[in-house]
């Protein structure tokens, strides 16, 4: 493990909006670092700029200033088609509100990343079955979006997160519509992804409960990281 | 990613909106179906009109003596008595002349079935039914020996059967009276209506130009030689063919004015070409104007399709499309919606010009390359107005995309 470099490293991460002519301070000199394996949430109450960061992590924003290494590598100066074949290939995305193509059955939701990541038609199938069937949803593969439940969206939606192994899952508030029972589904999803294949994964929530299945908790407060500790045996009793 | 993988992906985008892709084709459908019946109703109507041209007589020319000069008084056109059998006889062995009949006219009453009628009398040769497209409704035409012996035959046009005998009884074999000389009736003419300039044709008799001269005008010269050429690209050529043999034949020198005039209808057949082209390109403008209105209804619906499918952008963009790939997408979509269109647009407008040429009783002509431009034109629509749509989608920024309502 300490051989391989973080999954993400970012120093004096930055970001200011502007709106109107407004500057938004949304991110201040961030220094974070995800170790590969690491199963880490991210709270803070909303404009504290965790989203912000987890764009930036998620290659779907550039910073203003800092620096940012995926892997090892500085990705500042990519370009938005090396950072679009850097989603596909090492990221996969959870948001809250799954964005499942509609009229489309869970398959092919699944196949989606690797039709851009160039995987040939059949082996797509293959690999978007075995990723169903590792959350559970075999026997509702065919469905589409609107035949399915809250909680079996989500587990498309991570199914299509794994599809192409990554090394970064960014869960965006993944049980923000989720009753009780499917968001306790969904978490132990992504920790069995973490534990099991050794995904890493950073997951965005403003809920402790959700939290609580992360190993690790960063807390921002507008702009700043405001804790940053494991999650600790009283916590999670 | 290759181009393939994303025709799919935009094939299935479209399946996915089955109704909405039918709707942003439908410009276009009505936008082709409308090119491919105005094409086809210019070219049924210009072989309407030129088969009607073509009635007045196959590729004919017409030969008038000239005028002459009597006392100071000229005659005017057709005056001068300088043509003769001889010279259509000299005509007809010329190259791309098909055939050569002299006309001799007259007018005259006529009896037979005690009545009387007076009719035009034209004396002329058996190559007549040929030259004016003229086919008999029944009985025979006169023959070279019938010419040869200036025998006493005619054949009636409709009219004048119509006024001899009202009762509807066939004339074949009868005899008519002309200024009280006996002509047997060998053949009656098919019923041909008015000529172009309002005269009844069929209200003639005609005789072998033997006798008419023998009998009729009492004299050598003959009033008109109709002359058909071979085809329509050798009228010009017969033109001066045979205006050069009657200078020869009528000893006429170049300094001389032509002692005849050689009338071509050509010149009429032209104009009516060119007004059934006018009409085509009214039509085709009407057309052109009709896909352009439809590649803007693509643009349109591709616009609200690409503000309404913004979250799919986005996620697409996040799982890993480059924008490259995205603009080619919906290029795509928009290129199979206005071809996919242009093709049903075909189909549908070969039904309609199946329809124009029943209605308007010519041909059906639906040229090819008037398919191929219609379909070429429909898919470049297709590129034109789904570019701008596309690039919109590509432009897209992710975020703002996947927290689109």
């Amino acid at each position: 493990m300490s051989t391989r470099p973080p999954v993400v490293r970012v120093e004096k991460l930055t970001k200011i909006y502007t709106v109107g002519e407004q500057k938004v301070l949304a991110l201040d000199q961030i220094d974070l670092t995800l170790e590969a394996g690491e199963f880490v949430a991210v709270m803070g109450p909303s404009g504290s700029g965790k989203s912000t960061l987890m764009h930036l992590v998620g290659f779907l924003d550039r910073p203003t200033a800092g620096t940012y290494l995926f892997e090892g590598t500085n990705v500042n100066d990519f370009s938005s088609d090396d950072l679009a074949d850097l989603r596909c290939q090492h990221l996969g995305f959870v948001f809250q509100s799954y964005n499942l193509l509609s009229r489309t059955n869970a398959i092919e939701n699944v196949e989606l990343p690797m039709i851009y990541a160039g995987v040939p038609e059949g082996e797509r199938k293959k690999r978007a079955l075995e990723a169903l069937d590792a959350v559970g949803l075999t026997a509702v593969a065919d469905h589409q979006p609107n035949q399915l439940s809250g909680g079996q969206q989500q587990r498309v939606a991570i199914a299509r997160a794994l599809v192409n192994d990554p090394s970064l899952i960014l869960a965006d508030e993944p049980t923000g519509a989720l009753d009780t029972k499917s968001s306790d589904d969904v978490m132990r999803l992504f920790r069995e992804l973490n534990e099991q294949r050794g995904i890493t994964v950073f997951l965005v929530t403003h809920e402790p409960d959700v939290a609580r299945n992360a190993k690790r908790i960063v807390t921002f407060r507008d702009g700043h990281i405001v804790s940053d500790e494991p999650v600790g045996q009283a916590v999670i009793r | 990613m290759n181009v393939l993988a994303i025709f799919k992906v935009a094939g299935r985008a479209l399946f996915r909106n089955k109704v909405r892709s039918l709707l942003t084709m439908l410009g276009i459908i009505i936008g082709v179906a409308a090119v491919i019946v105005t094409v086809s109703i210019g070219v049924g109507a210009q072989q309407s009109v030129s088969a009607q041209i073509n009635g007045l007589g196959s590729n004919l020319l017409i030969i008038l003596p000239g005028s002459v000069t009597q006392g100071g008084a000229r005659t005017g056109s057709g005056g001068a008595s300088t043509l003769t059998p001889a010279d259509g006889l000299a005509l007809a062995k010329l190259p791309h002349v098909a055939a050569v009949s002299p006309q001799v006219n007259a007018r005259a009453q006529v009896i037979a079935n005690g009545s009387n009628w007076a009719t035009s009398i034209s004396g002329v040769a058996p190559s007549y039914t040929f030259i004016r497209t003229w086919p008999l409704s029944s009985g025979l035409f006169f023959s070279d020996t019938d010419i040869a012996a200036s025998a006493k035959v005619c054949v009636l046009g409709q009219t004048v059967v119509d006024n001899l005998w009202p009762d509807g009884s066939s004339p074949v074999g009868k005899t008519l009276l002309i200024r009280n000389v006996p002509f047997t009736i060998i053949g009656v003419l098919k019923a041909r209506g008015q000529s172009a300039t309002g005269q009844d044709q069929d209200d003639t008799v005609l005789i072998p130009f033997s006798s008419a001269l023998e009998r009729l005008t009492g004299g050598t010269t003959i009033g008109t030689l109709l002359v058909s050429a071979d085809d329509t690209s050798t009228i010009a050529l017969v033109q001066s063919e045979v205006t050069q043999l009657l200078e020869q034949r009528h000893r006429i020198t170049a300094s001389q004015p032509d002692d005849f005039t050689v009338r071509n209808l050509q010149d009429i057949a032209n104009a009516a070409s060119a007004t059934a082209a006018v009409m085509e390109y009214l039509l085709a403008g009407v057309a052109a104007v009709s896909l352009v209105v439809g590649g803007i209804g693509i643009m349109n619906i591709m616009l609200v399709s690409v503000t309404e499918r913004t979250r799919e952008i986005g996620l697409r963009i996040a799982v890993g499309a480059r924008s490259l790939t995205i603009l080619m997408q919906f290029l795509i979509e928009a290129v199979l919606l206005s071809s996919a269109g242009g093709a049903i647009g075909i189909a549908l407008g070969a039904l309609g010009s199946i329809g124009v040429a029943v209605f308007g009783g010519w041909p059906m002509v639906i040229p090819p390359a008037a398919v191929f431009v219609a379909f070429a034109f429909s898919a470049l629509t297709g590129i034109f107005f789904g570019y701008y749509p596309a690039s919109q989608a590509a432009k897209m920024n992710p975020i703002e995309a996947l927290r689109f309502e």
